[in-house]
């Protein structure tokens, strides 16, 4: 237990309208995508709106850009879904025919105190610090990540 | 030990034969099984598997026999199994890990793995037609079996289906998994496609140190 947990953000921009015959794959599979989300080992919490599923309906950066935003205990729980977990792997793997490439950083990790439920502005400002700075203790990726904060140094603080 | 070094202790044929059963086993082997499946004493069994554990191909663990616990259980047996540290000697020197890095670098970036997914699908049918070419009458199984053996998969029956116990782009699949295991997907989906093979099909079922891609009995008899 660190008292803290993971938090992640992705944002990926559509390459039609969700309501068009060429995201219907992706608009069918966030469902029991997300439903396998939910019970996943480490899964504490994930960003939803009320008006699609997940939160496809959110435009926090633009009309075709659509966001991801989940919560996890530990950085394995949140590895061991996105990339261990078949259906969840297969899903990614056909992200090319839904989104279009970034030639930027669109997936963003940090750290928050267990308990906190990050907004989307603390999101995106996350991803803005990736973008600028490159991968550092305040906003990493699965390539280069960072430990949990010690937290004597927050006391200290 | 040098990676050429470690190549070199698996000249001895015998040797070689040992780590090769030992590498195909999903969990560790003791020296007897390891002796009983070479044809072997155990004696010179248990010589060549420490050779390969000090060369560092297989690791040992210790484990009592599976149902015996507590004081009267006797001595835990050493059990071997494949390491997971990977060597690569070439002569001359060359990299085609760096180069295949750079290159999955880049098509994740400009989102080419269509053309990938596309590109690995035909590569895997004209093995696969070869394959089928090569030997007619082999049933389904055997024919897939063959194929994924002779190129490193480590193929072994998992019910009406068949695991793949290896993984040939390991280390590229551990840092671009999406990119590595859809092209790897789409290999194996060529394959069998290739060969005619209906009788399986290929799906993404990632399981902790196999390959991410598992062959399932294909469910097309209207079940």
């Amino acid at each position: 237990m660190t008292g803290y947990h993971l938090a992640e953000l992705n944002i990926g921009t559509a390459r039609a309208p969700v309501n068009s015959p060429e995201m219907a794959g992706f608009m069918a599979g966030i469902v029991p995508v997300n439903a396998l989300a939910d019970t996943a080992p480490g899964f504490v919490w994930r960003l939803q709106d009320g008006d699609g599923p997940g939160a496809t309906a959110l435009r926090p950066c633009g009309p075709d850009v659509m966001v991801n935003m989940s919560v996890w205990e530990d950085l394995e729980s949140l590895r061991d879904f996105v990339y261990r977990n078949g259906p969840h792997l297969d899903f990614m793997r056909r992200r090319r025919s839904w989104f279009h490439p970034m030639a930027v950083p669109y997936l963003v990790l940090w750290w928050v105190p267990a308990g906190h439920i990050p907004g989307l502005d603390e999101a995106l400002s996350r991803l803005d610090l990736l973008r600028r700075d490159g991968p550092g203790p305040r906003a990493f990726t699965f390539h280069d990540p960072c430990p949990p904060p010690v937290p004597a140094a927050e006391a200290a603080r | 030990m040098t990676e050429i070094s470690v190549i070199a202790v698996l000249e001895d044929p015998v040797r070689r034969r040992l780590y090769d059963y030992v590498a195909a086993q999903g969990s560790g082997v003791s020296r007897t099984e390891a002796a009983a499946a070479t044809g072997i004493g155990r004696t010179l069994a248990a010589f060549h598997l420490d050779r390969l554990a000090e060369a560092g191909l297989v690791e040992v663990t210790f484990a009592r026999p599976a149902g015996r616990s507590g004081p009267g259980a006797g001595r835990p047996a050493k059990l071997y199994r494949r390491a997971t540290t990977e060597h690569q000697v070439s002569v001359p020197p060359r990299d085609y890990r760096a180069a295949a890095e750079l290159l999955a670098e880049v098509v994740d970036v400009t989102g080419a793995e269509p053309e990938l997914q596309r590109a690995a699908r035909s590569r895997g049918a004209a093995a696969g037609r070869a394959a089928r070419q090569q030997s007619l009458v082999l049933p389904d199984d055997d024919l897939v079996s063959n194929s994924l053996e002779a190129q490193g998969y480590q193929p072994y029956r998992d019910g009406g289906g068949m695991r793949l116990r290896n993984c040939p782009f390991h280390l590229l699949a551990d840092r671009h998994p999406p990119l590595i295991c859809g092209m790897n997907l789409a290999l194996l989906e060529g394959l069998l496609s290739g060969a005619s093979v209906t009788s399986l099909s290929a799906r993404l079922d990632p399981r902790p140190g196999e390959c991410c891609v598992v062959l399932e009995e294909s469910k097309n008899n209207g079940d």
